[in-house]
């Protein structure tokens, strides 16, 4: 597993997402057939991007504050945070790897 | 790139046609699409597929059935067509970055959920509204929801989120369901749902989250606000045939109109599962569509070599 590939609770969330570096969060659930399509892209774009952005996997049957937090309710859902707080980046549902390249664009150069 | 044969779609039926069509030695090349695996890969369990009898879930079903084209020599790729041109021989498939040339194409790129297209609807998914009962169902504990729809997968979304909901409004066009009767008992015998007959949905409301939705009585045109969290939208499927239309004969309903066995009206292009079938829309329909599209297709690639 890469090293900017994590496992986010409610717990570390905080600590997690308060750097400069962005925290690709992947708000996620066993039950959720579209999640399992999103998991190895993020995987992929984890591996393929080391240095510019951290995935972290935050599981919301484990983890419910979190994902009230931020108000996710429909998954998978994906969140960019950089800072402490959420960029305006919020991506709801499966997407094939070239459109969520597209959208993180910004993060990856 | 030149290919014998190219599949769109990796449902049930791309992808049984793809394992036949391996096994034939037509080295297929299959374009998955955004959603590789198809609608089964939003189903929970699946309880009717031949040989399961304890029942699998639709992405574990999906994974193994994309393993078997694989194991054949399938070329499976994950990525959307973007247009095609059934009119140049051979015929041209566009992807983003590629351009692919295929002697014969088999199109199983299924239907989708339709969605209401009311005002409010775009800007509140992921914030209330949702095509995934089974997804999402969890967020609307203790909540109340409507569902929106008269038919099977309607009546599905129903009684599943009563298992997290504390009440469930199914809100409805006409005066009868035409889910099939089981369900359709199951729905009017629950102690947690309520239906509005004859009512359509006109807006969804709602600042950052849904907080209501307008509804009109369709004979009385009586207008209400009804308050509810959740809008859950199962008013059935549309066929994926956006990508052919004005090169390939669809139906009044936009389906892909095929003749004796699996051909369109294109010869060399043949059609497979739910984007052709809006009757029976099994899994196992559509794989045995897509065998039959492949034996189908290696018969016509034989004939016209």
């Amino acid at each position: 597993m890469a090293a900017n590939l994590v496992t986010a609770t409610d717990d570390t969330f905080a600590d997690l997402i308060a750097g400069e570096k962005p925290v690709l969060v992947d708000f996620w659930a066993e039950w959720c057939g579209p999640c399992r399509l999103v998991s190895p892209i993020l995987e992929e774009i984890a591996a393929d991007h080391p240095d510019k952005i951290t995935v972290a996997k935050l599981n919301v049957d484990q983890n419910p504050q979190t994902a009230i937090q931020f108000d996710v309710m429909s998954i998978p859902t994906l969140i960019v945070f950089r800072n402490g707080s959420p960029t305006s980046t919020r991506i709801v549902g499966a997407r094939p790897k070239h459109a969520l390249l597209a959208e993180l664009s910004q993060y990856l150069r | 790139m030149n290919h014998r044969l190219a599949i769109i779609g990796s449902g049930p039926a791309g992808l049984t046609a793809a394992l036949y069509a391996a096994r034939a030695a037509l080295e297929p090349i299959i374009f998955e699409g955004s959603q590789a695996g198809g609608q089964l890969t939003l189903t929970a369990e699946v309880e009717n597929f031949p040989g399961f009898p304890d029942g699998i879930l639709g992405p574990d079903l999906m994974d193994l059935l994309h393993r078997q084209a694989e194991k054949f020599g399938a070329q499976l790729c994950p990525v959307d067509v973007t247009s095609v041109d059934f009119s140049s021989r051979p015929f041209l498939i566009l992807t983003g970055e590629d351009q692919h040339q295929a002697d014969a194409v088999i199109v199983a790129t299924g239907s989708s959920a339709r969605w209401l297209g009311v005002p409010g609807e775009d800007r509140l998914r992921g914030h209330g509204v949702s095509a995934c009962a089974t997804c999402d169902a969890f967020f609307f504990k203790e909540h109340e929801v409507v569902v929106v729809g008269g038919g099977d997968s309607a009546m599905e979304d129903a009684l599943f989120l009563t298992k997290f909901a504390s009440k469930v409004t199914i809100i409805h066009r006409r005066d009868e369901f035409r889910a099939s009767k089981i369900m359709v008992q199951r729905v009017l015998d629950h102690p947690k749902i309520e239906i509005r007959w004859n009512t359509l949905v006109e807006e969804i409301l709602g600042d950052k989250t849904v907080e209501a939705v307008r509804l009109r009585h369709v004979q009385t045109a009586d207008i209400e606000d009804f308050a509810t969290q959740g809008v859950f939208v199962a008013i059935g499927y549309e066929p994926n045939t956006e990508l052919f239309r004005g090169q390939i004969d669809l139906d009044e309903m936009g389906y892909l109109e095929t003749r004796g066995n699996t051909s369109t009206s294109v010869p060399g292009v043949f059609g497979a599962g739910d984007v052709v079938d809006h009757v029976y829309r099994q899994a196992v329909t559509a794989a045995g569509m897509g065998c039959r599209a492949a034996i189908d297709a290696g018969h016509w690639l034989e004939e016209t070599k």
